[in-house]
C-alpha cells in the first residue's frame, strides 16, 4: 500500500514541471535587459553623475555643464498635462463605467477612447500643432505642449480608471441601490474607496510616460536651448517654450558635436531614474491602499 | 371593510433581450400578508422581485410590459425611484456585507436620506440588528468590517440593512440558504412580528418555510403562474393543479 502514481500521471506531472520552468524562465528573462540597460547607462554616465549635474545649466554650447533647464521644463510639462488629463480622465472613466448605458453614443465614446489610446505619439504631436499652436493661438509654448501631452495620456487614464472601477464587485453596487441609494451615493460610499488605489496607479504611471515622450513636445513647445539661471525654480512663463529632458537627450545625441561623452548618458540616467522613482511610488501607493482592502 | 391590495401585478411580461422569462402574469398581494413565492430555478422569482423595486433597470437588455402597482401607483411611472426602493426592503439571495463597518452597513441607508445624528443612527442600527437576530453576536464589535463576517452573519446583516430604511414591503429572496436552522427559526419568528407593520414577500426554495410562514403562496414555473392560493390549499393533498402537488412533494418532472 503506497501512494504511487500511474505512468500516465507521472508523465503529466513531468509536463507540469516543464511548463512551470518555461514560464518562470521567460519572466526572469525580462530582468536581464533592465539590469543591462541600467548598468550600461550608469557605467557610461558615471563621470558626470552628481547633484550639481542636476542643478547646473548647460555650458560651452551644451557640451558641458548640467541639465537644470530641461529638468524644470519636464516637471512643468508633466504637472500641467496631468493637471488636465487626470481629472478629465478619471471623471470620464467614472461616467463610462458607472453611468453610461449601453447605447450607440456610449459605444462610440468607448471606441474613440480605445483608439485614441492607440494613436502614435507623433500623430498626437501633429494634432497638437494644428489645434493648440495654430488654431487655439497658444503658439509654441508650454501650454500647447502640456495640452498635447494631456490628450495623449487622457485615454490611458480613462482605461485604467475603468479597469479599477470594474474590479469592485457589482454585488456591492446592487446592495446600495436596493436600499435606495443614488448612483453617486453608491460611488462615494463603496466604489471609489475601493478602487482609488488602481485609479491612482493608473494616473501615476502616466507621469513617466508624459516625461519620456519627445515627439509631442518637439512639435509644440520644446526647444533646444533656453538660457536659465542655475537652480531657478520658476524660469518659464506658460506662454514660453521650454527645454525638456527627453528633447534634451535627443539634441545632445544627434545635434551637438563634441559633447562630453558622459553627459547624454547622465541625462538618460536622470530620465530613467525619474521613471523608476515614479513607478516605485505607484507600487508603494498600491501596496499601502491594498493593505486597507476591505474584502 | 377590505383595503385595496398593496401590490397589483397586471399582465407582467419580462424579457432579457429576445428571451422572455415572465410570460404575462397577474396577481395581487394584500396589506400585511406574508406572500410566499415558490418555484424551481429559472422560473422568474428573482426577476419578479427586481421588477417590483425597479432594480431590473440595471440590466440594460431587460424589457418589461404590463404594470405593477404599489399602493395604486404604477412603479414604472413613479417620480423618485429612490423613494420607491426605500419603501421596499430587498434581501438578495447572496449575502453581501458592504466593505464598511457593521454599524455603517446598517446606517448607510438612513445616512443616504440625510440622517446624521449619532443617537438616532445608533438606535436604528441596534433595532435592525436585533430584528435580524444578529445584535448579540456583533454588539461588541460594530466597528469591524461587514465583509469579514461569516456568510450566515452577512446574510443577517443584509436583512438588517433592508430593514434600516423602514420599508413597508419586505422582499426576502432565499434569505435562509446560508443560515443555520436555529437562527432561521429566530428570523422566522421576527417575520411573524414584522408583518404587523409590513407586507412580506417570501421567495424560497424551502417549500416547508413557505408552508410555515406564508398566508398565500404563488407557485411560479417557467415564468407562468401554475397556482396561487391560501397556503393550506397549496400544501394540502389536493391543490387545484397536480403540478403543484408534485413540486411541493419533490416528485416533479
Amino acid at each position: 500500500m503506497t501512494f504511487s502514481e500511474t505512468p500516465l500521471v507521472r508523465r503529466k506531472l513531468r509536463q507540469e514541471s516543464i511548463a512551470k520552468w518555461i514560464f518562470a524562465a521567460m519572466s526572469a528573462a525580462m530582468i536581464i535587459p533592465l539590469v543591462l540597460i541600467v548598468g550600461y547607462l550608469i557605467q557610461r554616465a558615471w563621470p558626470s553623475l552628481s547633484v550639481s549635474f542636476l542643478i547646473d545649466v548647460p555650458a560651452r554650447g551644451m557640451r558641458d555643464g548640467g541639465i537644470w533647464p530641461a529638468l524644470v521644463g519636464t516637471i512643468y510639462l508633466v504637472v500641467l498635462s496631468l493637471a488636465v488629463s487626470a481629472p478629465v480622465g478619471v471623471l470620464a472613466g467614472i461616467y463610462l463605467n458607472e453611468y453610461a448605458k449601453d447605447n450607440w453614443f456610449n459605444r462610440i465614446t468607448n471606441l474613440a477612447v480605445i483608439n485614441l489610446a492607440g494613436v502614435p505619439s507623433i500623430v498626437h504631436a501633429l494634432f497638437g500643432l494644428g489645434a493648440f499652436v495654430y488654431a487655439a493661438g497658444f503658439g509654441y509654448s508650454i501650454i500647447s505642449a502640456s495640452l498635447t501631452l494631456a490628450i495623449m495620456t487622457c485615454p490611458v487614464i480613462i482605461a485604467s480608471t475603468r479597469e479599477a472601477l470594474a474590479s469592485v464587485p457589482r454585488s456591492f453596487r446592487e446592495a446600495c441601490w436596493n436600499v435606495g441609494a443614488t448612483r453617486w451615493q453608491t460611488i462615494k460610499a463603496v466604489v471609489l474607496p475601493n478602487s482609488i488605489s488602481g485609479i491612482l496607479t493608473g494616473v501615476i504611471l502616466q507621469v513617466s510616460r508624459a516625461a519620456g515622450e519627445t515627439a509631442p513636445i518637439m512639435f509644440t513647445g520644446a526647444v533646444y536651448f533656453k538660457a536659465v539661471q542655475r537652480g531657478d525654480l520658476f524660469p518659464y512663463g506658460l506662454r514660453e517654450q521650454c527645454m525638456a529632458l527627453s528633447m534634451h537627450l535627443y539634441t545632445l545625441a544627434t545635434q551637438v558635436p563634441d559633447v562630453k561623452e558622459s553627459i547624454p548618458f547622465a541625462t538618460a540616467v536622470v530620465l530613467l531614474g525619474a521613471a523608476l522613482l515614479v513607478n516605485a511610488t505607484a507600487i508603494i501607493v498600491r501596496v499601502y491602499l491594498r493593505s486597507r482592502k476591505k474584502w | 371593510m377590505t383595503r385595496d391590495p398593496q401590490i397589483v401585478v397586471q399582465d407582467l411580461r419580462l424579457a432579457y433581450g429576445p428571451k422572455e422569462v415572465i410570460h404575462g402574469i397577474s396577481f395581487d398581494i394584500r396589506h400585511n400578508e406574508i406572500f410566499g413565492v415558490i418555484g424551481p430555478a429559472q422560473s422568474g422569482k428573482t426577476s419578479l422581485l427586481r421588477c417590483i423595486n425597479r432594480t431590473i433597470e440595471f440590466s440594460s437588455e431587460a424589457r418589461l410590459s404590463g404594470s405593477i402597482r404599489v399602493d395604486g401607483e404604477d412603479v414604472q411611472k413613479v417620480k423618485s425611484v429612490f423613494a420607491l426602493r426605500r419603501k421596499i426592503g430587498m434581501v438578495a439571495p447572496l449575502p453581501v456585507g458592504l466593505p464598511m463597518s457593521i454599524h455603517d452597513n446598517v446606517a448607510f441607508a438612513p445616512r443616504c436620506v440625510g440622517m446624521t445624528r449619532r443617537s438616532e443612527l445608533d438606535a436604528i442600527v441596534e433595532q435592525c440588528l436585533r430584528q435580524a437576530a444578529l445584535w448579540d453576536e456583533v454588539k461588541d464589535r460594530l466597528d469591524s468590517l461587514g465583509t469579514k463576517l461569516s456568510g450566515g452573519q452577512q446574510q443577517r446583516l443584509t436583512i438588517a440593512r433592508a430593514l434600516s430604511h423602514q420599508p413597508e414591503i419586505l422582499c426576502l429572496d432565499e434569505f435562509s440558504i446560508a443560515i443555520d436552522p436555529v437562527t432561521t427559526m429566530r428570523i422566522e419568528d421576527v417575520l411573524k412580528e414584522l408583518r404587523q407593520h409590513m407586507t412580506i414577500i417570501l421567495v424560497t426554495n424551502l417549500t416547508q418555510q413557505a408552508r410555515r410562514l406564508a398566508d398565500r403562496t404563488l407557485f411560479l414555473w417557467n415564468g407562468e403562474i401554475v397556482e396561487l392560493d391560501r397556503s393550506e390549499v397549496i400544501f394540502s393533498e389536493h391543490p387545484a393543479n397536480r403540478k403543484t402537488y408534485e413540486y411541493v412533494n419533490g416528485i416533479f418532472g
